[in-house]
């Protein structure tokens, strides 16, 4: 078999302030026709950038080298128009967020017929009849009245199906896709995997899939090479990396699983938080003076009880209103419905007698990018709170506890005076971590603390949350939609759908036997993709 | 190797960074960065040089163009005329203020004593009662020695006929000095317009920031107001007020002052919509920040990003104003050094040139300074653009 795709000690760098980066360092690959090829590998680890230099999407900061030869010509020195032939055509790609790259301007027709009428040259009557066939074999749901949809009208996996529909309209020889199921939830997610593996097995196509998540390649690809600092340390077929990992990365990528037990059970412990009928209503207005004609229900009659010492997990997928309930538990945004503090009734408080308690209810959030000043010293950002509610703590003894919160979470104290841009983003939500602890709350919201790091980072900041657990007697109210950290986290579970708990119970009960349909769907496409040995190390830990 | 907890030792190019972070620990990295990327724009580090320069020097007019010597020597005892203002009893005369442009005062000083004189014997109202010809007179380098002193009462001969009495850059049409009516007409331009420029921006900043993090009913009111009162005709009230109130520079202050703050208020509040749903804010109350906090510490140094990038052609369009209501006659007092009335004078006297290119060289190389200033603060905003 001829090779489709080869690529010869590529290596990309790009220009930043403070020199030269680079992000891909000596990389060689080849792909032949039909097979799927995974690049696996954590984030900065140079992956994109291979899969962006193929068809030259990189920015003009980057230098790339070396020879990228797609059926005997090189891209790299390929001239734009020739570039542009392959492009849609011979090579497409698809993109990790589907809420931006698709334009907001255009109809679903619009957006794949594009590809058709620039390569093809087809009339609108041809091309909208081809449009409608391959809407409808990527599976979208009520495919022909879909086409004059604009993408703000679908939903995530819909979109993301509208992106391969475009990415197979000509047929290519190569798909890229570049983590292409990272943005949906865990239910889409497996059907997605689901669908490209079946269109390219019809279709013949060879595929480069890049992921950072090697559980879910093992499904999906033929050859998995995984990646680090610009380099690919292993290369194999997917089921001797699997079984036989040489690699030491390997293997700490495999062994990245959160794992743990978490706090056990005791329906004895006295409640730190509770809820009773608890409603976030959203208005929807309409019309010319603003009525109200109906709502969103975004947390509707949620009743809880958090347990002093113990995780409770909030499960669900985007949308469900797991995150609008924390941030209504801390009174962050207005709500209908009992809530108790340590059994003191807390909605009626005043927002500034509201003030006095937080520093007993604190929140970390999900993105460790966005929820730390971008202008504040890493000092002022975990001191913030010492000064409202410590205020006449003198500027050492501030400074001591800002570092003794820092220690605690695996910081070096000397780091104080940074910058947060020069952190990762681990170690960011270590800061945003010290942040809540410093003022040794009793009762944390963690909202999808981890969903944003690397698999392995992830693992890390999980024991951290747990040690600090143990340590401090915290009471966690754990909401994500991951449920391999919620295993490893909760000690009781609450699944969300659509802003109404549809199953409640110890965490044990709820994994081992989900009563509704929705816990088992959500439970197999989350769990059926981790490999079985860690699946079961993890349950049987669970019922220690 | 990366057995080391990969994803933890941040990126590759840390270290260097961090280096010279510890350097300069005055400034945070992203505003050295921004003086770096200002830096490199060229064109804009040598405006701003070039403005400041000539704003230093037009602070010190005094010192460069006016009818008193700096410093004067008279029977042992030095006297400073420039900052002190002496009777002219005390050089035997009779008035409140002394003329030391006159004859009989410069000769009886000189005689016991001695002056130093600015460069340019004139201030910016003071009238040559010695020109060859009427007013407006052309430039004293166009006419030989034998014209330009012909207006002295000894001729060549006259003590008065020297360097420092001529016109570089002609009179005007009462017979002042343009040189010196320049130098005073920047100095008055360029403070009116940072004064402006502050004031406004801080009131628009204020409002702004009110009317975008607490939204609703405020957000409302502000914004139906801010329509209204941008509807007004501003040159006509101009006008109204200006026949009412004697204008000044702090009553024309006042009045534009009145209508510009409306201009970054719109910019503001987007910055600030924006930011008061970002994370670090959520996290801010979760911890019990006070919203004066917030406001203050988390969301201004955002929105100010914005505010700073526009702040030179703010100020440029404060200089235009002014200059374009004393071009009208609706701007400062009659008598007041002033570009706009500079360039009305061209205007009406088109016989005599140097007006109109004094006036229009003046004006348009101050702003072409100032809108080089903003394109170069405005680059070194840009999170897209590297320092190299």
């Amino acid at each position: 078999m001829t090779v489709l795709l080869e690529i010869e000690n590529l290596h990309v760098a790009f220009e930043v302030d403070s020199g030269r980066l680079a992000a891909v360092r000596g990389l060689s690959l080849s792909i032949q026709p039909g097979e799927t090829l995974a690049l696996v590998g954590e984030s900065g680890s140079g992956k994109s950038a291979t899969a962006a230099s193929i068809l030259r999407l990189l920015p003009a900061s980057a230098h790339v080298e070396g020879r990228i030869l797609f059926k005997g010509g090189d891209l790299v020195v390929a001239r734009d128009a020739e570039l542009r032939r392959i492009r849609g055509d011979r090579i497409s790609m698809i993109f990790q967020e589907p809420m931006s790259s698709l334009n907001p301007l255009h109809t679903v027709e619009h957006q794949v017929s594009e590809v058709l009428s620039i390569h093809r040259g087809m009339r609108r009557a041809t091309a909208r009849a081809r449009t409608l066939e391959l809407l409808q074999q990527v599976g979208l749901a009520d495919a022909a009245n879909r086409l004059d949809s604009y993408p703000h009208q679908l939903s995530g996996g819909q979109r993301q199906r509208v992106m391969i529909a475009m990415a197979l309209a000509n047929e290519p020889d190569l798909l890229i896709a570049d983590e292409p199921t990272t943005a949906l939830d865990v239910t889409v997610q497996a059907q997605i995997l689901a669908l490209l593996k079946s269109l390219q097995a019809r279709m013949g196509m060879a595929m480069l899939f890049i992921t950072h998540d090697l559980g879910i390649v093992r499904d999906v690809a033929d050859t998995v090479c995984v990646m680090t600092e610009g380099r690919i340390v292993e290369r194999g077929p997917v089921a001797t990396i699997f079984s036989h990992p040489q690699h030491e990365y390997t293997r700490h990528l495999l062994a990245a699983e959160p794992k743990g037990v978490p706090p056990v059970v005791d329906l004895n412990a006295p409640i730190v938080v509770s809820a009773e009928g608890l409603r976030v209503w959203f208005p929807i207005k309409r019309g010319l003076f603003r009525r109200t004609v109906a709502h969103v229900r975004a947390v509707d009659d949620v009743t809880l009880n958090v347990r002093a010492g113990q995780t409770l997990g909030v499960v669900g997928e985007s949308g469900s209103g797991k995150t609008t309930l924390g941030r209504a538990l801390l009174r962050l945004v207005s709500s209908r419905g009992r809530i108790a503090f340590l059994g003191d009734d807390i909605q009626t408080r005043s927002w500034r007698a509201m003030r006095p308690l937080r520093k007993n209810m604190q929140i970390v959030f999900q993105d460790p990018y966005g929820s730390l000043s971008p202008r504040m010293s890493v000092a002022d950002i975990v001191g913030e709170g010492l000064k409202v509610h410590v205020p006449d703590l003198s500027p050492q003894d501030r400074r001591s506890r800002i570092e003794a919160a820092l220690r605690d979470v695996g910081l070096d104290p000397s780091t104080a005076d940074r910058y947060p841009h020069e952190f990762s983003g681990g170690q960011r939500q270590r800061i945003a971590i010290a942040r809540a602890m410093v003022l040794e709350p009793q009762f944390v919201v963690l909202d999808e603390p981890t969903s944003s790091l690397d698999m392995t980072v992830q693992a890390q900041v999980v024991d951290l949350l747990r040690q600090l657990q143990r340590r401090r007697g915290l009471t966690y109210l754990f909401i994500s939609h991951d449920l391999r950290v919620v295993r490893a986290l909760a000690s009781e579970v609450l699944v969300m759908k659509d802003g109404k708990i549809v199953e409640a119970g110890p965490a044990q009960d709820i994994f081992e036997r989900p009563r509704t349909d929705y816990t088992k769907a959500l439970l197999a496409a989350a769990l059926k993709t981790a490999a079985p040995a860690v699946l079961n190390s993890g349950l049987n830990s669970g019922e220690a | 190797m990366i057995g080391a907890a990969p994803g933890f030792g941040g990126p590759a190019w840390a270290p260097a960074d961090l280096a010279t972070a510890s350097s300069a620990q005055r400034f945070s990295p992203m505003t050295r960065r921004r003086i770096l990327l200002f830096l490199a724009n060229k064109r804009g580090v040598w405006s701003l040089g070039i403005f400041l320069v000539l704003f230093v020097v037009s602070l010190g007019s005094e010192f460069f163009a006016s009818d008193r010597p700096i410093i004067a020597s008279y029977k042992g005892e030095i006297l400073f005329p420039i900052f002190v203002n002496y009777p002219e009893s005390k050089f035997g005369g009779f008035l409140a203020t002394t003329n030391y442009r006159d004859p009989v005062n410069r000769d009886e000083i000189n005689s016991h004593g001695w002056m130093l004189w600015p460069p340019i014997h004139f201030s910016y109202d003071t009238i040559d009662n010695n020109l060859p010809v009427s007013a407006p007179a052309p430039p004293s380098w166009t006419m030989g020695v034998e014209q330009r002193c012909s207006g002295y009462a000894q001729g060549v001969g006259d003590p008065d006929c020297i360097i420092g009495n001529m016109h570089w850059l002609g009179t005007d049409d009462q017979g002042r000095d343009v040189v010196a009516r320049v130098f005073y007409g920047y100095r008055i331009s360029v403070l009116f317009g940072l004064v402006l420029t502050v004031l406004s921006s801080a009131i628009g900043v204020t409002v702004g920031a009110v009317s975008g993090y607490f939204g609703g009913w405020t957000d409302l009111l502000i914004q139906r107001f801010i329509e209204i009162w941008t509807s007004v005709p501003q040159l006509y009230l101009l006008l109204i007020i200006a026949s009412v109130l004697a204008p000044s520079f702090w009553s024309l202050l006042g009045i534009l002052l009145a209508f510009a703050w409306v201009g970054l208020v719109g910019l503001v509040r987007a910055e600030f919509l924006r930011g008061r749903n970002l994370e670090f804010v959520a996290a801010a109350k979760a911890l019990g920040v006070d919203s004066f906090t917030i406001i203050w510490r988390h969301l201004l140094p955002n929105a100010l990003v914005a505010t700073i990038t526009f702040l030179p052609f703010i100020l440029g369009g404060s200089v235009t104003t002014l200059t374009a209501l004393d071009f009208l006659g609706f701007g400062l007092p009659v008598g007041s050094p002033s570009l706009g009335e500079l360039v009305a004078q061209g205007k009406e006297n088109l016989e005599a040139p140097w007006l109109a290119l004094t006036g229009f060289f003046t004006i348009s190389i101050m702003l072409s300074l100032l809108v080089f200033i903003g394109e170069a603060v405005r680059d070194a905003f840009d999170p897209r653009r590297s320092v190299r």
